[in-house]
């Protein structure tokens, strides 16, 4: 990870060495073995499966499934694919992670440099907020949607989730500006920067790291979250999840095993691309936030 | 009324006084520094100063104009940290202009000020770099062009070079001088160094544990401290405070300490009014390099008394030999000339130079004047 990492490893022989990569990609190869299952699977014709060769290549590729579950499958009742729901769960995703994750920061940067009495207690509060389980802010939560007039909208999914992720991008980016020297604000407050240009322009373009690990937590949480989804989404806000629980469900006509795990690919996609493009940053991010706190 | 007047400041942390009625009146062009021992609360004076944390109550004022309670940013101040609290993301020009920006300063002007300033401390040629591509002295340089450049009424200095090495902070200390002596600005300066005190000042205030132990020009801080305290805290090494006790015959006042080998050796005042304490015990203050070897005492010196002593611990330093002995029960360090030939166990004969010597009230602590 970088030429900065220092070298903690106890140094082995080459043969030791060997040794534990064959190991190392044994167990790789292990992990990825559903996925490898799913993949296969997703490109064959529904008669090869249910032949009963669930391991074997393809005979025949095709990508039919594929353009099935997108944009053709019984989902419900509906014969939509998973299309709609995809853009829905983008339409509340996108908006309730930067809506949590700029929170976060602003909650972050006032509890660290913007100190005022029980700013203690007020964090113990909402780090505490982490442990409440989804199960337990189901009917309230109900309650508060009903009576905002937000019930069964992506609006109203936004709003759960950004409550619910609040607690955790607060403690991330609590801890991540907890070592951030603060000479550098008071340096910037007698530059004469007010209290959002010190955020703006101080704070901000030093958060990269932090950022990261927030937008990476808050996406999977939030993309790949089911219960609020089935529990709070109208037919027409409902996210991919819940949709793709539905056309696996679908109880009439033959069960299309290659459509599902197509389908089941397409819902896992985007939290990947997020992994593969950003993960790098994830540890070294949640690092930084860990040294002091 | 001077031109930065503090006037009874007091700073409460919740019920701890921190500072206890501070008073001080500071010129235009004045370089001031404030020392002290970590925790003495010179710190917080600054950052009082620089609005950075409130008055609990006092007054303090720049040009006449009371600033308790105004933004930082409108105290027409500038401030060079500790760490010189540089922002990482911008380059060394976006850091030293910052401030005008925030001012609302024409991007014409703040050019033209950036240049004048970095030809001035001469890092012209850093200005696109950011600050972690930079060398301690030079981000050091850059604070000092933050400040600098917005042309402010005071500056305020945090131990700005104890983050540097011993090498580079002499060389800064001597620029900071020079820089003062060239733009003639005023500056409140905080250092628990008493070398950069003494150094850089034109006069100092010596705090501890929230009082002002005494305000004065260097020379009035070292060669009469007003109470044991300040004689200890500046000077390198310590003033020695050595035990004796006063005896006045006909009309002139010694002191009487026991040496080395419990006899009583009489050491002459120069100017104490010490005609009250006779027979009464006391604490003289003399620094080393006024006890010295008898060839390298100070000709110009109108009282210097000799003392036989057996010497304890020698350290050559280099320029000077600094020798350790037992006098008045505890260790008194001299300063020697660097060749002098002494060792460990000898008896020798030492020269006091008691036009220095300073005696102190053992009650208060307090200088007894003369």
């Amino acid at each position: 990870m970088g030429s900065a990492a220092q070298d903690t490893a106890v140094h082995t022989g080459r043969v030791a060495r060997t040794f534990i990569y064959l190991v190392l990609l044994l167990f790789a190869l292990f992990y990825l073995l559903p996925f490898l299952v799913m993949l296969i699977n997703s490109v064959k014709p529904l008669s090869e499966i249910t032949s009963g060769n669930m391991l074997a290549l393809p005979a025949v590729w095709t990508i039919e499934p594929w353009l099935s579950a997108w944009s053709t499958a019984q989902i419900g009742v509906e014969p939509t694919g998973l299309k709609p729901y995809f853009v829905n769960s983008l339409l509340m995703v996108v908006p309730a992670v930067a809506i949590s994750t700029i929170l976060g920061a602003l909650n972050g940067y006032v509890l660290t440099k913007w100190r005022f009495r029980g700013d203690g207690i007020l964090f113990g509060l909402m780090l505490f907020s982490c442990f409440i389980p989804f199960q337990i802010v189901l009917i309230p939560m109900a309650r508060t949607l009903g009576i905002l007039g937000m019930a069964g909208s992506t609006p109203g999914l936004v709003l759960v989730h950004v409550v619910y992720g609040l607690g955790f991008t607060t403690l991330f980016f609590r801890n991540y500006y907890a070592a951030f020297p603060t000479e550098l604000v008071r340096a910037a407050m007698i530059d004469g920067a007010g209290f959002f240009k010190i955020f703006w322009r101080i704070m901000l373009p030093v958060s990269g790291p932090i950022m990261v690990v927030s937008i990476i937590w808050q996406f999977t949480n939030i993309w790949n979250d089911f219960l609020f989804g089935a529990s709070f989404a109208d037919l027409d806000s409902m996210p991919m999840t819940v949709a793709l629980n539905n056309l696996v469900n679908s109880s009439t006509g033959v069960k299309e095993y290659n459509v599902h795990f197509a389908g089941a690919i397409i819902a896992a996609l985007p939290t990947l691309v997020v992994y593969v493009v950003a993960g790098r940053y994830f540890v070294r991010g949640l690092m930084a936030g860990s040294v002091k706190g | 009324m001077g031109f930065l007047d503090i006037r009874d400041v007091t700073k409460f942390y919740g019920q701890t006084e921190v500072l206890h009625r501070i008073n001080i009146s500071i010129e235009e062009d004045e370089f001031l520094v404030l020392v002290g021992p970590s925790g003495c609360g010179k710190s917080t004076l600054l950052n009082m100063i620089a609005g950075l944390e409130s008055i609990t109550s006092g007054e303090v004022s720049i040009r006449g104009r009371v600033i308790n309670g105004v933004h930082p940013s409108q105290r027409n101040i500038a401030m060079v940290f500790q760490s010189y609290a540089l922002y990482p993301n911008m380059t060394v020009g976006k850091n030293i202009t910052f401030g005008l920006e925030m001012h609302g300063v024409s991007r014409h002007e703040r050019e033209e000020a950036l240049l004048d300033v970095a030809k001035l401390l001469q890092i012209d040629h850093l200005l696109d770099r950011k600050p972690g591509q930079l060398s301690g002295g030079q981000r050091q340089r850059v604070a000092m062009g933050r400040a600098l450049v917005r042309k402010p009424d005071v500056f305020l200095f945090d131990e700005p070079l104890s983050n540097l090495d011993a090498k580079l902070r002499v060389d800064m200390r001597t620029e900071i001088k020079k820089l003062h002596e060239k733009l003639k600005t005023t500056i409140v300066y905080v250092t628990h160094d008493q070398i950069e005190a003494m150094t850089l000042s034109t006069r100092i205030a010596v705090l501890e544990q929230g009082h002002i132990q005494q305000l004065g020009t260097p020379q009035e801080i070292y060669n009469t401290p007003a109470n044991v305290f300040v004689g200890r805290f500046m000077g390198s090494p310590a003033m020695n405070v050595i035990p004796a006790r006063v005896a006045v015959q006909e009309g002139v006042p010694f002191a009487c300490v026991t040496d080395s080998g419990d006899g009583e050796q009489l050491l002459r005042f120069s100017q104490a009014n010490l005609a009250g304490w006779d027979g009464r015990e006391i604490l003289l203050g003399i620094r080393p390099e006024a006890i010295t070897d008898p060839e390298g005492a100070d000709r110009g010196s109108t009282n210097v008394v000799s003392l036989r002593n057996r010497i304890g611990v020698t350290e050559p330093a280099g320029s000077d030999t600094f020798v350790t002995m037992t006098l008045g029960g505890i260790d008194v360090t001299a300063r020697m000339r660097a060749d002098v030939n002494v060792c460990r166990g000898d008896t020798v004969d030492l020269a006091f130079n008691m036009d220095k010597a300073v005696a102190f009230d053992p009650e208060t602590e307090k200088r007894i004047e003369s």
